[in-house]
């Protein structure tokens, strides 16, 4: 659990340090704060979050390749990872807490968007139930994505690869219900289920289901657990 | 418990796709020696000791470190084991302290002790300067002795060093080695190199490894008496220019004869009384002998020996 945490607590620290982390946050709250004040000014009489909510999913699988696109290509390729994979530190241990930093990113990233929720609260009634459950919403799936770029980063030794995997899967995760068109078929269902973007826009109008948050626990332990043997299997 | 061996190895083998990297090597290291790796370019150091270290499986044969199988207890193993890679991965962006802090909770050194055994190692390494400024920014000698400081900071009973002084200067050579042989007083060591008078000057036994298998095994006086050995005969220098190799050739047990300016190697298959002939040879043919000795070879000549001739070494082929 220690070992967890000091892994944690490493990639934090070279996040804090990293041209690349800072960029991914800025460039996400600039993009997402533009759209929102611009839907604020043109519908200045519906004080909701759904805008915000119903954008930013887009962008995530975008900026959460971004953020964990290196976490273990670049250590693979500079060997730092070899090292660390010969002391007493289990692969679950290096996943995880890798896992576990870019969620941190991401949270903080989330936290200066409450800005916005806090502003359309002074003007007027705003739902806060159906907000932090878009919120929660956006941890779950930002997660997911998170994961889902771990996976892709220990692939390779190369940064780029990495992004566009992990932006192709996300991408790809997030369209494929609209891609399989309307839900008539058990296929259908099942493209369905297997999207993203419906569990989000579940979680987003205010109800957490088990069903969806179950759905994207699953898809980060599988993510990682396959990021887990990627790496152990360079060892045995 | 006490004295088991502290590296057994016994018929490693590790193949890359179908080229065979380790051939069935086996040997031992006892509780504080200091063991040279000798061995050319792609011989299989680095192999091995990724295989000692658990990075890496064998495809057959076993490895026990302090008595504890590197498969079957591969965290006990790691525990007691420190390692420098070969290229010396270091996290960049980091201050060398905080790598040094990162090693150390990892290691599982207790938070009381951290800063102490962080003290100890830069004290030792001689990184007092640099503790405070990014990895990055240091010079290949300090690179080098971080990464020594991270193989030692947990006091490992074992320290695996893969080619430690590679790409220094001479000055930061000899300094390294001052730290090998003081790490090597309590622990035992491992190092590889392809640096003949290191491994005469720092350690107390060497293993020569080529093409994966290991092709001597012994101190240097041993490995060197070996090659002399094998290749025996006497050094001759003579006063003339004339070229004498033929008439040497002519002594009987006499094999082969190299010349070099007014110096002659005489091969032969029998020491004594060569050199007694071959004093009646010069005497009759009216010329001087400077100097007459026994051959002995040299560093150079004794590694040459051990690792060259055999087919080519590669040395651009290797990946990753
Ligand atoms: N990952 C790999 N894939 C394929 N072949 C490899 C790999 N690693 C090493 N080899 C090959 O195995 C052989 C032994 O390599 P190794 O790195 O152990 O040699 P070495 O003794 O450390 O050499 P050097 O002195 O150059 O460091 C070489 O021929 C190398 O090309
Ligand atoms: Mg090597």
């Amino acid at each position: 659990m220690q070992n967890i945490m000091f892994i944690w607590k490493r990639e934090i620290a070279s996040y804090f340090n990293s041209v690349v982390a800072f960029t991914v946050v800025d460039l996400f709250l600039l993009i997402t704060g533009a759209l929102f004040w611009l839907s604020f000014f043109s519908e200045i009489n519906v004080l909701t979050m759904r805008g915000f909510f119903n954008q930013a999913p887009l962008f995530l699988a975008f900026f959460a390749p971004a953020i964990t696109m290196g976490l273990i290509a670049t250590e693979k390729r500079s060997g730092t990872l070899q090292l660390l994979m010969t002391m007493p530190v289990t692969e679950w241990q290096i996943v995880v807490g890798k896992f576990l930093a870019a969620c941190t990113l991401l949270a903080v990233m989330f936290g200066c968007t409450l800005m916005y929720p806090l502003t359309l609260d002074r003007l007027g009634d705003l739902d806060w139930g159906a907000t932090m459950a878009g919120y929660i919403g956006m941890m779950l799936l930002g997660g997911s994505y998170c994961a889902i770029g771990i996976m892709a980063s220990s692939f390779t030794k190369d940064q780029v690869v990495s992004i566009l995997v992990a932006f192709f899967l996300c991408f790809g995760l997030y369209l494929v219900d609209q891609l399989a068109g309307q839900p008539t078929g058990g296929v259908a269902y099942a493209f369905q289920y297997a999207s993203t973007s419906y569990h989000f826009q579940n979680i987003a109008r205010g109800v957490i289901d088990v069903r969806d948050v179950v759905y994207y626990l699953s898809l980060i332990v599988v993510c990682l657990y396959i990021a887990r043997t990627v790496i152990a299997s360079r060892r045995w | 418990m006490a004295n088991q061996p502290s590296i057994v190895v016994e018929g490693l083998t590790k193949d890359y796709g179908d080229f065979r990297a380790l051939d069935g090597i086996s040997f031992k290291v006892e509780p504080g020696e200091i063991v040279g790796f000798l061995g050319p370019n792609g011989a299989g150091k680095t192999t091995t000791m990724k295989i000692l270290t658990c990075f890496m499986a064998a495809n057959s044969g076993s490895a026990k470190v302090v008595g504890k199988d590197v498969y079957q207890e591969s965290e006990a193993v790691r525990r007691s084991i420190g390692y420098l890679p070969e290229n010396v991965p270091l996290y960049e962006d980091m201050l060398v302290y905080d790598y040094l802090m990162f090693v150390a909770q990892v290691r599982g050194i207790e938070g009381a002790k951290r800063e102490d055994a962080i003290r100890r190692v830069v004290k030792l390494t001689g990184l007092e300067s640099v503790v405070n400024r990014d990895i990055y920014e240091l010079s290949k000698g300090f690179r080098q002795r971080v990464g020594l400081a991270q193989a030692i900071i947990h006091e490992p009973d074992v320290v695996i060093l893969d080619e430690p002084t590679s790409g220094l200067d001479p000055n930061q050579i000899l300094e390294i080695r001052d730290v090998i042989t003081e790490i090597g007083r309590e622990k035992t060591v491992i190092f590889s190199t392809h640096i003949l008078q290191e491994v005469s000057a720092v350690c107390d036994r060497i293993i020569v490894i080529n093409h994966g298998k290991i092709v001597a095994d012994g101190t240097f006086e041993e490995l060197s008496d070996q090659v002399a050995e094998s290749a025996r005969g006497l050094v001759v220098e003579v006063e003339s220019d004339t070229d004498m190799s033929a008439k040497f050739a002519t002594l009987d047990d006499v094999t082969d004869v190299l010349r070099d300016g007014k110096t002659y190697r005489v091969l032969t298959r029998k020491e004594s009384d060569v050199r007694k002939r071959l004093v009646a040879l010069a005497a009759a043919e009216g010329i001087d002998l400077v100097s007459l000795r026994t051959y002995q070879p040299d560093l150079e000549e004794t590694f040459r020996a051990l690792t060259g001739g055999k087919g080519s070494v590669s040395s651009n082929d290797e990946e990753e």
